[in-house]
């Protein structure tokens, strides 16, 4: 499986998912943002970081960017597409998951190990590093209980480790199709267990089984 | 007087500096040569009232490759790599501005450290403020916060340790210092030195504009007073965004080694950048203004050569392959502009087109500002004051809950959480989880470790044993982790060298620091000195920052410190015969006076080596040296940290002389409490006190034994958000 890792100007995590992706499954390769040309590529991930400074809004120039158009297309066509954080919220901007992310309800910017639910059959717990300013779930009301209806809650913080102020827990989601999930915390940043965790290793596997069903 | 004559002095130089900067030029200089002479020959940038005392530092050591001199100090650490490092001061824009005072000192450090070609990894912050009850202290303390947090953050840089104390002597004069730790191949590090007759000198990074104008002699060089706000437009403002893309830009050019040479440009901007390469290398440069980009057209050529506008480098490159430069910065949508060229002149000339506008000799302008003695003047008592915060009479258990919730002693995790710690995956100990911060290195196979340290208030009351003190503490909290010291670097943050007191502390903290790395044999790479911290009540804490890179063979191998398990052994490890004198319970009852115990350097030594082999052959499951508010303190902290009650016998420590109140709360070095085996703790010659278990921390102590519950505790030492944010007031 070869993995395409987005690099924006900005982007800060884009080595620590190549890492990921390789520890993961197979191959990676950095994405350059000018760059259309996925050709090649199985999966793609939009890495965490500040795009383009994240000035006017979190993600909103991004999406702009050449590479997302490429994005684009590629989900459209069934492509799995991971989205951490920045790349999260670039993938909300761009229509591609529903939802917003705002400020964090304390208003700073929190670095801390949490514990997610992954959504589904296993209910597995997963403790992985969230750090993020701007990581408050947001969606209507209606959107909320259709993404619940749908199943396309992917992550929920578990109790106790929501501090963001996510509406209902929600950590990540996914679309309709599956194939795109975007979350705040980062897996990536949970392969190795002598820097805490190996258990970010579950969300990538669980893009690629999305992957290989589509 | 004349008009030129006040001019200099607005300036900050002396009637005798002016008339020696004429002798040199033969002339009087113009306004763009004495607004470059002016900051070149500031503190800030000549260190002229300590660079003699800084040449009995050691700075020698197999494992150097760069020392004092270059924009940061290197250390191999095996397999071809080296680990650079550098910490430096940016206190006084942050007393005005905090938040962009405190994110322009990392941007400003990390910029020290690509310079020489090592890619970020890690960022640590040594903070000092007033005391929390003040709420200036609560404003400086959340904007230095916040914008540390916001540029090492968003350029995706792991803030992975620091320390940060308050005390009243900082209350109008804060600190800030920052420190940077970055990766290279030890074969692609790079001097700052320009080289080569006809090479292009290439500015690149953000556009220059007015900011920050002539920080380093205003801010940097003097004394805060009434008004600090007018000088608020001398604060630069940082962005980012914009270093990330130099950062990746600098690194690629270096990578496909298109650069002769790189320099940051920080404090007085292109001059000191200009001079101090063209000093390194022995060459003159030309620099014309009129090719520089702005950001406001009309900007007088003196504004251009002093202007502290953040995030730009400047680099000599090959005519042949400037276009290739200037390409690889176009694909980082970094600016860059060809403005100079390196002659063999031995002059910096400033041109704004083909119109000369100062000519300076590079000599006279990077080294020949004079440099002076100190006239160290011994205080008679302790001049700082007292303040008594604990009430006569206080139980022991009301003192210990006291310390821990001390806002100096108190978790920071209020603090760090705002920092991300784990970006770049090297992060092998957060911060509170061990006594240093471990960085592991898959290039090089192996692990460093970093530990910042520096108290204020014990190196008021004995500038020469505390500033040993603070050198040992970093070496304790390498030891903790299994690390064994490489190289040293420090920020030097004194008072008003012009002054009998901080004259004779920063005397007496610089012969202590080169008298414990000598014994140490740990040499100094680097370092940066911050002079004239005053305010309106007299002068800060003498404060030697240090900070101590050390390397360990296997980061699966590095002892937490927190307890393991109930049942494990508690023993003490080192000569530790702990004082009340400058504890930080002789702060809170207000007795603090001059005078230390002196350590005892050699056998503080042989207990780091005993640590750091126990812990590097996992034979302790717990590591924890003993410093702020004592053993209680120490012994509190490793049981918060695993949930764990503990009862111990403080009788060992009676028997090497101390009270029952200096065992539980006096401080000095060479202490290390440890858990583990009993069998383990026997074997490397622990002291045994007890045993890990229970909800309570028990400690016995004769008359002054105490009792307290965990939860008790912890929510003591957990309160700093509620001070710091001063909820509940």
């Amino acid at each position: 499986m070869i993995w395409g890792v987005l690099q924006f100007p900005g982007s800060c995590d884009e080595r620590d998912a190549l890492h990921a992706c390789e520890v993961a499954h197979g191959e990676a390769r950095l994405v350059w943002h000018e760059d259309r040309d996925l050709s090649g590529i199985d999966a793609v991930v939009v890495p965490g970081g500040f795009s383009y400074g994240d000035y006017l809004r979190a993600g909103a120039i991004a999406r702009f960017s050449p590479a997302m158009e490429a994005v684009a297309e590629f989900a459209a066509a069934g492509g799995p597409v991971l989205g951490i954080c920045n790349g999260f919220q670039v993938l909300c901007e761009a229509g591609l998951l529903p939802g917003a992310l705002l400020r964090n309800q304390e208003l700073r910017f929190v670095c801390r190990q949490v514990e997610l639910v992954a959504e589904g059959s296993s209910e597995e717990v997963l403790s992985i590093p969230a750090k993020h300013g701007e990581g408050r779930y947001y969606a209507a009301e209606e959107v909320l209980d259709e993404l619940e209806g749908n199943g396309q809650v992917a992550y929920r913080y578990a109790p106790g480790h929501n501090f963001n102020g996510s509406a209902r827990d929600i950590a990540g989601v996914r679309n309709e199709a599956g194939n795109v999930v975007g979350l705040m915390p980062h897996p990536e940043h949970a392969v190795d267990p002598l820097t805490g965790s190996t258990d970010g290793l579950r969300v990538f596997e669980a893009v690629a089984a999305a992957g290989a069903r589509a | 007087m004349s008009v030129e004559t006040s001019k200099h002095r607005e300036l900050g130089l002396t009637d005798a500096e002016f008339g020696l900067i004429c002798e040199k030029l033969g002339r009087e200089p113009n306004d763009v040569e004495l607004a470059m002479f002016s900051l070149l020959w500031s503190e800030h940038c000549a260190y002229k009232h300590s660079r003699k005392l800084l040449g009995k530092l050691p700075t020698e050591g197999e494992r150097v490759l760069m020392g004092p001199g270059e924009n940061a100090g290197a250390v191999s650490v095996g397999n071809g790599y080296a680990v650079a490092f550098k910490v430096e001061s940016h206190n006084h824009p942050s007393a005005v501005e905090p938040f962009e005072g405190a994110a322009t000192g990392v941007g400003g450090i990390m910029r020290d450290v690509f310079a020489i070609g090592a890619r970020p990894i890690a960022l640590l912050n040594s903070l000092r403020f007033g005391e929390l009850d003040s709420a200036r202290s609560r404003h400086l303390l959340d904007g230095a916060v916040r914008g540390i947090g916001h540029y090492g953050n968003s350029i995706g840089v792991a803030t992975v340790g620091g320390e940060i104390y308050f005390e009243d002597p900082y209350e109008h004069n804060c600190l800030v210092n920052a420190m940077c730790i970055g990766l290279a191949k030890s074969e692609d590090m790079v001097r700052a030195a320009a080289a080569g007759v006809g090479n292009a000198v290439v500015l690149m990074g953000a556009s220059t504009g007015r900011d920050g104008i002539g920080g380093a002699s205003v801010l940097a060089s003097a004394e805060l007073g009434e008004g600090d706000s007018d000088k608020r437009p001398t604060v630069q403002i940082g962005d980012p965004f914009e270093e990330s893309k130099v950062l990746e830009c600098c690194l690629e050019l270096l990578e496909k080694g298109l650069l002769v040479s790189l320099q940051d440009l920080g404090a007085a901007g292109l001059t000191s950048s200009a001079g101090e390469m063209a000093s390194a290398g022995g060459v003159g440069i030309d620099i014309d203004v009129a090719r520089v980009p702005l950001r406001e057209p009309d900007m007088e050529p003196f504004e251009i050569m002093v202007s502290e506008s953040q995030e730009r480098m400047l680099a000599v490159v090959e005519p042949a392959r400037v276009a290739e430069v200037l390409a690889v910065c176009e694909k980082w949508q970094t600016g860059s502009a060809e403005i100079g060229v390196v002659t063999d002149s031995g002059q910096i000339r400033i041109l704004r087109g083909g119109e000369v506008v100062g000519e300076m000799p590079v000599e006279a302008l990077v080294d020949g500002c004079p440099l002076y003695d100190i006239e160290p003047g011994e205080p008679e008592g302790w001049t700082y004051g007292n303040r008594a915060t604990l009430a006569a009479g206080a139980s022991a258990e009301d003192e210990l809950l006291a310390l821990l919730a001390a806002p100096s002693i108190a978790s920071k995790r209020w603090a760090f959480e705002q920092y991300d710690a784990v970006v770049g995956s090297r992060t092998v100990r957060r911060p509170e989880s061990a006594e240093a911060a471990v960085l592991q290195l898959p290039e090089a196979g192996n692990a460093i470790a970093v530990s910042i340290d520096g108290n204020g208030r014990r190196v008021a009351c004995d500038p020469h044993a505390g500033t040993i003190e603070a050198v040992l503490e970093c070496a304790q909290n390498l030891a903790c982790v299994g690390a064994e010291p490489l190289g040293l670097t420090n920020c030097l943050n004194f008072g008003n060298p012009e002054k009998p007191l901080p004259a004779w502390q920063l005397d007496r903290a610089v012969s202590a620091l080169a008298e414990a790395c000598t014994a140490l044999g740990v040499p100094v790479v680097g370092g940066n000195v911050s002079l004239y911290n005053e305010g309106p009540d007299g002068p800060i804490y003498p404060t030697p920052v240090v900070s101590m890179v050390g390397e360990l063979p296997d980061p699966a191998q590095v002892a937490g410190n927190a307890f393991a398990a109930a049942g494990d052994a508690i023993g003490l490890i080192g000569p530790f015969a702990p004082t009340l004198a400058g504890s930080e319970l002789a702060k809170q009852r207000g007795e603090l006076a001059l005078g230390l115990p002196q350590p005892d350097i050699a056998a503080v030594a042989a207990a780091c080596a005993t640590v750091r082999e126990a812990v590097r052959a996992g034979r302790l499951a717990c590591a924890h040296d003993v410093s702020d508010g004592g053993f209680a303190v120490a012994l509190a902290e490793c049981a918060i940290g695993a949930g764990l009650g503990a009862r111990v016998d403080l009788q060992p420590l009676r028997d090497r002389g101390c009270s029952p109140e200096e065992a539980l709360f006096g401080e000095g070095s060479g202490g290390f409490l440890v858990s583990g085996e009993r069998a383990e703790l026997d074997a490397l010659g622990a002291v045994y006190l007890g045993e890990v278990g229970g909800t309570t921390i028990e400690i016995a102590a004769g008359d002054r034994s105490l009792v307290v519950g965990l939860d008790g505790a912890e929510s003591a030492w957990r309160s700093l958000p509620a001070q710091a944010e001063h909820r509940g007031a």
